[in-house]
């Protein structure tokens, strides 16, 4: 090399190393913001859920009488159920804000208290009839917005945002107006508030009251979906792999299943609710909003998830061992099912893990056969109405009332508390039975 | 190895032969490598000479590729590998802070085992190096490269007409050949081939042997090959390499009819390797 | 009522097929004894009990299988006559009504509620042909399970080949199980296809296709004004183009780049951390996403667009498209990733040799290498991104605008077949067939782009295999 491309070369250098750097630092801030993403995600996520772990109680006193409660104390269980409760609520409010004189102002003042407050009570009556004719201190759910205030822990002083406070970003924004606010705060002062962790939020169904609602419905829901969906997906999955691995002749048919496979993955998972739609729902006028239709169209959207995840299992089975097996005299079957199935298991189950885990966070395809349904009740079969934790999380979102948002942050946390001890469980499996031939 | 061969290699500190040349052009000295905790090269020191092509034969495993990659730092890419000792090129040390490695590879090319063209054309792949470097000004002098390195790869009449076309759909010969023009294009000063025939087959290799006789006139050459009767023909220096030792070196005739010592004849009689 | 008795009369073929096991097994044996033992028989005596079983269950289930297929049709045209000419005369959608209201009262068992005498007949009728239906199908499936299985029983011998035949009938299963993901295909496809066809009989095919207005609230009563609805898809397809293009944006750079990073620079140890960070990305639920970018980022894209002075819808198509190009970046970086690392390294030690810096064999070697792979790789998330439903469900609006301004509000093809399908509505109406018009264009629009991505990406894998 003369010294003129040498000295070339050399004038080079200093641009290309910083590109060199540049380059890096492109790779980096990239990796970074990706991760940066997800914590974002997931940071406001648990900042907005886990207030709905808790729920402000307020303390009253409540004269627990014939009175207030209009049935006497020997009543029957289910007479005592159908007492004036929230009357007994009211007239206790009421007594606590004697100076509250109009119907409307009465109206807000019993608006403090969840409407839920009522059935918790009569149901603490029933428990504990010697209290009956006397007044008692009880703790009661407080409503949505008083709870969010309250939990929150605002300064109930500052005003409210509306109208010209609009851009007053230290005014609180709350439904409620300066009356309840007032009152709030005289609970505050007396601490009669109380933030407690509440398990509301697991024991019961959805709800219009946001205070009320929880994801006891959609977690069953889910849960009878996921089991169609792994009863069908499995064996039929495992079953394919195993033809299409171990028997399947090369010719078209087979090459015809192998790009059907592959590209059924890649459609969109809503196509697949318009053939649940059309053909379950519409053809074999299968029960809208029943697991059984959502676990065979989550089926049909995993299979091809499994069945690829399985013919890797399958494939990592080394030839010798089949030979070693064939070599005995054993069947090509028998050499399946005894030999290569067992060996390949781990890997089969952690795919259908993973392909489950996908089926749990489904949401389009279950819109599409009336999975949206408002589900108090707890399901109690496969056929009844049902939704499930991905599609309450949509149906939260949407709710207007501001109360919800904790509530679909919370359920979203469940969920992906869930996603989270799946793919957990497919990584151990994977660790603990990785074999290397 | 016999116990008599393990014994000779055992006792074997000084390399045998004269390991310098009166005018180097590439001088390593006391070289040890090691992958992690494991030595691979046992105190090297060798010159390459100026229009010469040295030969470095040995068994698999004895350390020849590994030292050949020591000569343009290529083993700066593998994390694990450390080296020591001393290598200089025309008197600048390798692997001092001074030495930029791209300045180095640029002045030291290399040839590999297996051709290796980029997903380019056959153009691009001789145009590569070149223009990282900033050696053309223009179109025209990048054209001029391209088409004089491709001639003295003894390629260009082939290629002539399809210079578009990509590299890899030339025939293994043919591919090796561009990787050979690919290298001179930067006009190093010296050439490292890592085994560049042992994809080929023979006629190709007689013409790439061919072609390493040609380049001599102007680079020093350092070939790694696992062929006696290659590095018999090619080279005017051999080097025999064992278990990561410089075993001896010597003028190529003298080494192939009246080798020194032990291992070395053992070797090219045909008793291991 | 109707489904109790098919899970009845499955169970009692499960347990007859048990039974045949045991007596096939059994019979096995006795056979076995009279002919030198178990040597001189073919097969094990369980396969001789399989076969048996098999020939009581299968045969029995097919035709369970078939009858409940057709049983509708059947009833249906047995039915037809006796429900009255004056209905007939008022055109289908009133047979159907009727149809209705006759089903609801047999199935709930209250055929006493109705109170027209006429209904009431026709009632009785079809609760008759229902019961006779399902006592026919009782015994016949339960005759050809017990008959077939006696003659199989019979039919054992020591040379009769039953491993050969189970094993015959368990690969057909296998083959059965992997032919289901062409019957999904097929079902896809026929469904959609179907009621589009239906839809394109009421409106014209080449108005949906170029049709630039999208209002397809069809009025209740024909005589109402705007019964007709438009539907016109382009604003539904920029729609969608336009939020994919900005999820593309997004997730190209940061995906490609992350990717090249981690297969090119990253410690081992980094790569084992940074990697499953990175599928955690991909594991969260798609509603998820959809939740972050309509209460989180779209909020904040609106307020900085408010301080610097411009108007951006609240459900603009930018908020959506972010979130989205969140979402596929781990995608892009895992498929990229697979193809980078994929290249051989012979490749990079070349350029290298050459002197190149380590980011120019990168951008001018690794990547031209690769570039097959990462576009097969970016097909399949531009797939994703047109089929993405819930993010722009709940992120994008429902307003048909054509429009090119991120800051707008515009809705897709996913988020209008979503909307048109989740009311209550009447099945036959324009409104819902145009959902599953839809569905046909991105099944056909994701079916190619999947296509030749995996034709590319196979490529590309042959070429360094």
């Amino acid at each position: 090399m003369s010294d003129e491309t040498t000295q070339r070369v050399r004038a080079t250098l200093k641009k290309r190393y910083l590109k060199e750097k540049l380059f890096r630092g492109f790779g980096i801030t990239a990796i970074a913001a990706s991760l940066g993403f997800l914590v974002i995600l997931l940071g406001s996520i648990i900042y907005k859920g886990m207030p709905a772990f808790q729920a402000t109680y307020l303390k009253v006193d409540i004269t627990l009488n014939e009175d207030t409660l209009g049935v006497g104390g020997t009543v029957s269980d289910a007479e005592m159920q159908g007492a004036n409760f929230s009357g007994a609520i009211k007239s206790a409010m009421r007594d606590r804000f004697p100076d509250v004189k109009k119907r409307k102002a009465k109206k807000n003042l019993y608006a403090l208290v969840s409407s839920g407050a009522e059935y918790a009570l009569a149901e603490y009556m029933i428990n504990n009839r010697e209290q009956f004719g006397q007044t008692v201190s009880l703790w009661l759910l407080a409503d949505d917005e008083a709870d969010a205030l309250i939990k929150r822990n605002k300064d109930l002083s500052k005003p409210i945002r509306r109208g010209e406070f609009k851009n007053d970003s230290s005014a609180l924004v709350t439904r409620l107006n300066k009356d309840q606010l007032g009152w709030l705060q005289s609970f505050k002062d007396a601490g009669d508030t109380d933030v407690r962790i509440s398990s509301t939020f697991f024991t019961n169904g959805n709800s219009r009251e946001p205070e009320q609602a929880g994801i006891r419905a959609a977690l069953v829901g889910s849960a009878y979906t996921l089991l169609i969906t792994f009863a069908l997906s499995f064996p039929i999955a495992v079953a394919a792999a195993i033809y299409l691995e171990e028997f399947a002749p090369q010719n078209r048919w087979t090459d015809l299943v192998e790009v059907n496979i592959n590209n059924l993955a890649a459609v969109p998972s809503i196509v697949f609710g318009l053939l649940g739609l059309a053909v379950f729902i519409n053809y074999l006028q299968l029960p809208r909003s029943a697991p059984v239709v959502g676990g065979v169209v989550l089926s049909l959207m995993t299979l091809p998830t499994i069945i690829i995840s399985s013919r890797a299992a399958l494939k990592a089975v080394p030839p010798s061992i089949r030979e070693a097996a064939r070599g005995l005299g054993a069947s090509p079957v028998q050499v399946v099912t005894h030999h290569v199935l067992p060996l390949a298991m781990p890997g089969i189950l952690t795919g259908t893990i993973i392909g489950l885990a996908q089926a749990l966070g489904e949401t389009a395809p279950l819109l599409m056969i009336g999975m949206v349904a408002f589900i108090v009740d707890i399901p109690g079969s496969v056929t009844d109405p049902s939704t499930v934790l991905p599609v309450q999380v949509f149906l939260w979102a949407d709710a207007p009332e501001r109360a919800f948002t904790e509530r679909t942050s919370a359920a979203i946390m469940v969920l992906l508390a869930f996603l989270i001890v799946m793919n957990l469980a497919a990584v151990l499996l994977r660790k603990k039975f990785e074999r290397r031939w | 190895m016999s116990d008599a061969a393990k014994e000779a290699f055992d006792a074997l500190t000084e390399t045998v032969g004269r390991v310098t040349v009166d005018d180097p052009k590439m001088q390593a000295e006391n070289v040890d490598v090691f992958y992690a905790e494991k030595q691979a090269i046992y105190d090297v020191t060798l010159d390459v000479a100026k229009n010469e092509v040295v030969a470095m034969i040995g068994p698999s495993g004895c350390g020849k590729s590994t030292f050949l990659r020591c000569l343009n730092r290529m083993n700066d890419t593998i994390p694990s590998c450390k080296v020591s000792g001393n290598i200089t090129l025309e008197g600048e040390s390798l692997y001092s802070s001074a030495m930029d490695p791209v300045m180095l590879r640029a002045r030291v090319g290399m040839v590999f085992q297996k051709p290796n063209p980029f997903a380019k054309s056959i153009y691009d792949n001789v145009a590569y190096g070149p223009k990282i470097h900033g050696l053309a000004n223009n179109r025209a002098e990048l054209d001029d490269i391209v088409e004089s390195s491709l001639h003295r790869a003894g390629l260009f009449d082939e290629v002539k007409d399809r210079l578009n076309a990509p590299g890899t759909s030339l025939s293994g010969g043919q591919q090796q050949r561009l990787c050979i023009a690919r290298t001179i294009a930067v006009s190093p000063e010296v050439i490292l081939m890592d085994e560049p025939c042992s994809a080929l087959d023979p006629i190709a290799t007689a013409r790439i042997e061919e072609l390493i006789d040609e380049l001599r006139e102007n680079y020093a050459i350092a070939i790694v090959t696992h062929s006696m009767q290659q590095a018999a023909r090619v080279s005017q220096r051999t080097a025999y390499f064992h278990l990561g030792k410089l075993v001896e070196v010597g003028e190529t005739k003298t080494i192939f009819t009246n080798p020194s010592h032990e291992l070395t004849e053992n070797y090219i009689t045909g008793r291991f390797g | 009522m109707e489904s109790l008795s098919v899970t009845h009369l499955t169970i009692v073929i499960l347990l007859l097929t048990f039974l045949y096991f045991l007596f096939g097994r059994h019979r096995a044996y006795s056979v076995a004894k009279t002919n030198g033992g178990l040597k001189g028989m073919h097969s094990l005596p369980s396969h001789y009990g399989t076969l048996v079983a098999l020939w009581c269950a299968i045969p029995a289930l097919l035709i369970m299988v078939l009858w409940k297929l057709f049983e509708p049709a059947v009833v249906d045209s047995l039915l037809a006559s006796s429900i009255p000419d004056a209905i007939h005369a008022q055109g289908e959608k009133s047979v159907s009504l009727y149809r209705n209201e006759i089903n609801n009262a047999v199935d709930s068992g209250k055929i006493d509620s109705l109170l027209d005498p006429v209904k009431q007949a026709t009632a009785t009728r079809l609760d008759g042909l229902q019961k006779n239906a399902t006592l026919g199908l009782f015994v016949l499936v339960l005759c050809t399970a017990i008959v077939l299985g006696v003659l199989a029983l019979k039919r054992i011998t020591p040379k009769l080949t039953a491993r050969h035949r189970v094993e015959a009938v368990i690969k057909g299963f296998l083959l059965l199980c992997a032919s289901i993901a062409i019957l999904t295909t097929l079902g896809i496809v026929l469904s959609v296809l179907f009621e589009s066809i239906r839809f394109f009989g009421q409106v014209n095919i080449f108005d949906f296709v170029t049709g630039v207005k999208w209002s397809p609230q069809t009025a209740i009563r024909t005589d109402q004004v705007g019964s007709t609805g438009s539907f016109g898809a382009v604003p539904l397809f920029t729609g969608t183009l336009l939020i994919s293009l900005i999820a593309m944006i997004v997730a190209v750079p940061f995906g490609l780049m992350s990717a090249i990073y981690l297969a090119e620079y990253a410690s081992p140890r980094m790569r084992a951390i940074v990697k499953p960070l990175l599928e955690m990305l991909a594991g969260i639920p798609t509603v998820v996403y959809g939740v972050f970018a309509a209460l989180t980022v779209a909020p904040i894209i609106k307020d900085i667009g408010q301080s610097v002075g411009l108007s951006v819808a609240s459900e603009s198509a930018l908020a959506a498209g972010l979130v989205m190009g969140i979402m596929i970046i781990p995608f892009v970086s895992s498929l990229s990733d697979d193809v980078i690392t994929a290249v051989p390294q012979s490749m990079r030690d070349g350029s290298f040799g050459l002197g190149a810096t380590h980011s120019e064999t990168i951008r001018k070697v690794v990547i031209p290498a690769a570039l097959p792979g990462i576009v097969g790789g970016v097909l399949l998330a531009a797939s994703r991104a047109i089929g993405e439903t819930m993010i722009v469900v709940m992120a994008a609006g429902l307003a048909a605008n054509l429009t090119a301004n991120p800051l707008e509000a515009v809705t897709t093809v996913t988020v209008q077949i979503v909307t048109l399908l989740t009311g209550d509505q009447e099945f036959d109406s324009a409104k819902t067939l145009a959902a599953f018009a839809l569905g046909l264009m991105l099944f056909v629009a994701t079916l190619i782009l999947n296509v030749i991505a995996l034709i590319v990406v196979r490529r590309y894998r042959e070429q360094y295999e």
